[in-house]
């Protein structure tokens, strides 16, 4: 299976659920204003949020008038279009670092999938023949250091950890002077999953970045935010939040299949200027994939049947 | 918890409030704001329209025309309302005829399954129950040693056959367990499963044919988006839940899910979770979350809990020894100590009336700190200078600084604060009434609350004094 078509599949509930009543929304009908106002309930569904729904409904109307469109059916490729500008700063390289090992730091709210994509990238990259070293710097919840060693197994690359309740920055310290004397190529740093709001906690991790960075050139390389796909507009929030105190650099959009509608990453990218980078298509450990702004905008808009 | 849409709908509704007459044009241009704001906290569209259609309905029906606050009227429809999508009355949990009464916990991965089974463990526990945690979760890695954890720091048994059993199987013998340990409640956590995912979805149906639930309680992460209705609705049509447990509702979440849920399913929302610390789940209020949204504030929680932890036999105590003013600086440790009790402070002082419509305290952030700070400066005191804090010189307030860990600044505010205290305390036995600025002052430097303009980062009102200070974040504008 190509990666386009997993993309396509992976989308397929977002696209039946939402777009496809777009679909049928568009077939028959004329070009009328109510038309569009329906169009931006959709979008607003979708979890797209209210500035970028009206904001792509006045794009789509504008490219609309433009093109002299005149059959709502027509207006299918103009929303891809719209979508595919409103991702336009999209970026989904991940940056590595010029020597030495590279660090990517992982953060976000509580569970949202923080763990099971570090397992999962792992899996990737030691599959890209990488030396991949974990850092269970999530020290808080109750057996996430486990988990963290259970992933470490099934992707078969060492795990530095520290007992429940140490200093994740000590932890992330260690797995760095691990990485260097290993050899390690990337070190995946997990971290507790913490409320955007609660300001003990996000200096906590403004800390672990600062050790990060003292330690080794340019690291942390990444910070990804970690969003569960199923959030609604608080992602933005979320992703206000983290950028403030750890300069996010990224995103991970996870649970974007089945029932997700993820529209939420519209209004992160255009609005807040923040790239997403990998999305979870899947439960299996092959199903974090690099996201591409066209792939979602024609997996979410172009219907089965063509 | 849901500021965001408290303020939102507070700004829709405040240029109203003040209106002697209605115009259609205010309460349609109100209803267009209310629109937005309750779409932009995730609420679902269907509901949405619904809601405002009935709000304007009555706004511009009879009982409004004819009141003599049109405006204030408005404000009663939509708390009624609001309270009403919400479910009305809170619903407690049903109980079984014959013991064990079975819970079993479903939902979406990272809801927060797991730790409010602790959280409900511990729940029953506070009422006098027996119950036994079940790890039915055989997918997720170490969900099991994560119950296990757990369970062992609220000192509640967990039954778990390992990751190798079928959970209908672990669900089974979970009962028997309970039987046997003369357990009362039995509470099932179960591995978080899209709804879509018809395998995962069978099992659950299987686990209640095998152990009859009394409850099946649908797990809801707070932040959801617009899908949440679908969530509901799938698994509601598939299990027939009994109840909703709402988590993650301390975050800045609009509680979209909070709203639609309800509507969606039918089904009320039994309990909410704030927090990761393992607390008892608190049991879901609608009308006093629909106050506490309209900026009303929530004072029968803020009595309950006061209730639940103040010692009425200091209580008094204390009012003694105010009137007597024989009020000495270990009273006012204690005093602190008994609010501090009552939960983090940024949660409590929102359940105060009209402090959400405070300017200066949005988004404040309560340095629970501070606090040590105060109970360390007071302990390195002598019992003579606790006693009398008069005889406080440079030299005695330096050492005390030295002996707590603290800047001498920081020992002259209390002092400060607590003279301060002293007086209006003389002031109040005196029988003097007290001015309105006055008896701000008091409030102020009540207890507490004396302290917490400086123990907050506001920085209009208090100075910055340590390093735990962080510039707070901007709000986003609508």
């Amino acid at each position: 299976m190509g990666l386009f078509d997993k993309f396509r599949k992976g989308l397929e509930k977002s696209r039946e659920a939402v777009f496809g009543r777009l679909g049928r929304l568009f077939q028959g009908r004329k070009l009328d204003e109510s038309l569009y106002e329906e169009m931006e309930e959709v979008l607003i569904s979708a979890d797209v949020g209210v500035e970028t729904s009206l904001w792509l409904v006045e794009r789509v109307r504008r490219l609309a008038r433009e093109q002299r469109v005149t059959e709502a059916e027509q207006l299918t490729p103009l929303l891809q279009q719209a979508m595919e500008e409103a991702l336009a700063e999209n970026d989904p390289a991940m940056r590595t670092a010029a020597s030495g090992p590279t660090l990517y730091l992982f953060v976000g709210v509580n569970g949202v999938g923080k763990t099971t994509t570090i397992g999962k990238l792992a899996h990737r990259y030691m599959q890209e023949g990488k030396k991949v070293l974990l850092a269970a710097g999530d020290t808080f919840r109750a057996a996430a250091i486990d988990q963290l060693v259970a992933w470490g197994e099934r992707a078969g690359c060492d795990v530095v950890r520290h007992v429940q309740g140490a200093d994740p920055a000590a932890v992330v310290y260690d797995a760095m002077m691990a990485a260097k004397s290993r050899g390690a190529d990337i070190i995946l740093c997990d971290t507790a999953g913490r409320l955007h709001n609660k300001a003990n906690l996000m200096a906590e991790l403004a800390k672990i970045r600062k050790v990060a960075a003292r330690e080794l050139p340019d690291a942390p390389h990444e910070v990804l935010l970690v969003v569960d796909g199923t959030t609604g507009q608080n992602a933005i929030q979320q992703a206000q939040a983290f950028k403030e105190v750890v300069q996010v650099t990224g995103l991970v959009v996870t649970k974007l299949d089945g029932t997700a509608k993820g529209g939420v990453v519209l209004p992160i990218v255009r609005e807040q200027g923040i790239s997403v980078k990998w999305v979870g298509l899947g439960e299996g450990l092959d199903d974090l994939e690099p996201f591409s702004a066209e792939w979602f905008a024609e997996a979410i808009c172009r219907p089965d049947h063509v | 918890m849901l500021e965001g849409l408290s303020n939102s709908l507070q700004k829709a509704l405040s240029k109203l409030r003040a209106k002697g007459k209605l115009a259609e044009e205010d309460v349609q241009t109100a209803m267009r704001e209310v629109r937005l704001a309750l779409l932009a906290a995730d609420v679902n569209v269907k509901v949405v329209k619904q809601f405002v259609d009935r709000v304007r309905e009555r706004a511009v029906g009879q009982e409004v025309q004819q009141s003599l606050t049109p405006g204030q009227q408005v404000v009663k429809i939509v708390y009624e309302e609001l309270t009403d999508l919400m479910g009305g009355a809170e619903e407690r949990v049903r109980m079984a005829a014959k013991p064990p009464t079975v819970v079993l916990l479903v939902g979406l991965q990272g809801a927060g399954k797991t730790t409010a089974a602790a959280k409900l463990a511990l729940s029953f526990r506070k009422h006098q129950h027996r119950p036994l945690l079940v790890a039915a979760d055989v997918y997720r890695p170490a969900a099991i040693q994560q119950l296990q954890v757990l369970g062992k720091q609220i000192d509640v048994p967990v039954f778990t056959l390992g990751t190798d059993a079928n959970p209908v199987e672990i669900a089974r013998q979970g009962r028997e367990e309970a039987i046997r340990q003369g357990a009362d409640v039995l509470i099932i956590d179960t591995a978080g499963r899209l709804h879509i995912d018809e395998q995962l979805m069978d099992e659950l149906s299987d686990m209640k044919a095998a152990v009859p639930p009394d409850e099946i309680l649908l797990v809801v992460d707070a932040m959801t988006g617009q899908d949440a209705v679908h969530v509901a609705e799938s698994f509601h049509q598939r299990l027939q839940i009994t109840g909703v447990i709402l988590t993650k509702l301390d975050g800045d979440t609009r509680g979209g899910a909070a709203l639609t849920v309800r509507a969606a399913t039918g089904c009320p929302i039994k309990f909410v979770g704030l927090g990761e610390k393992i607390e008892p789940l608190e049991v879901f209020h609608p009308d006093r979350l629909a106050s506490r949204i309209l900026g009303m504030g929530d004072v029968l929680s803020l009595i309950e809990k006061a209730q639940e932890t103040f010692d009425l036999e200091k209580a008094k105590e204390m009012e003694q020894k105010l009137r007597t003013a024989q009020f000495t600086l270990d009273d006012f440790r204690e005093q602190l100590q008994q609010v501090r009790n009552l939960g983090p402070l940024d949660q409590i002082l929102k359940m105060l009336p009209g402090v959400g419509r405070l300017k200066a305290l949005e988004n404040i952030q309560v340095d629970e700190k501070k606090f040590l700070h105060i109970d360390a400066i007071i302990s390195s005191m002598t019992k003579e200078e606790r006693a009398n804090p008069s005889v406080m010189n440079a030299s005695r307030r330096r050492r005390v600084a030295l002996g707590s860990g603290v800047t001498v600044r920081e020992v002259n505010q209390v002092l400060n604060q607590f003279e301060q205290m002293q007086q209006m305390m003389k002031r109040l036995t005196g029988g003097k009434k007290l001015g309105r600025r006055n008896a701000l002052a008091a409030l102020k430097s009540l207890g507490g609350l004396g302290d917490l303009s400086s123990g907050l980062n506001v920085p209009q009102v208090g100075t910055p004094t340590g390093a735990s200070r962080r510039p707070h974040r901007k709000k986003k504008k609508h």
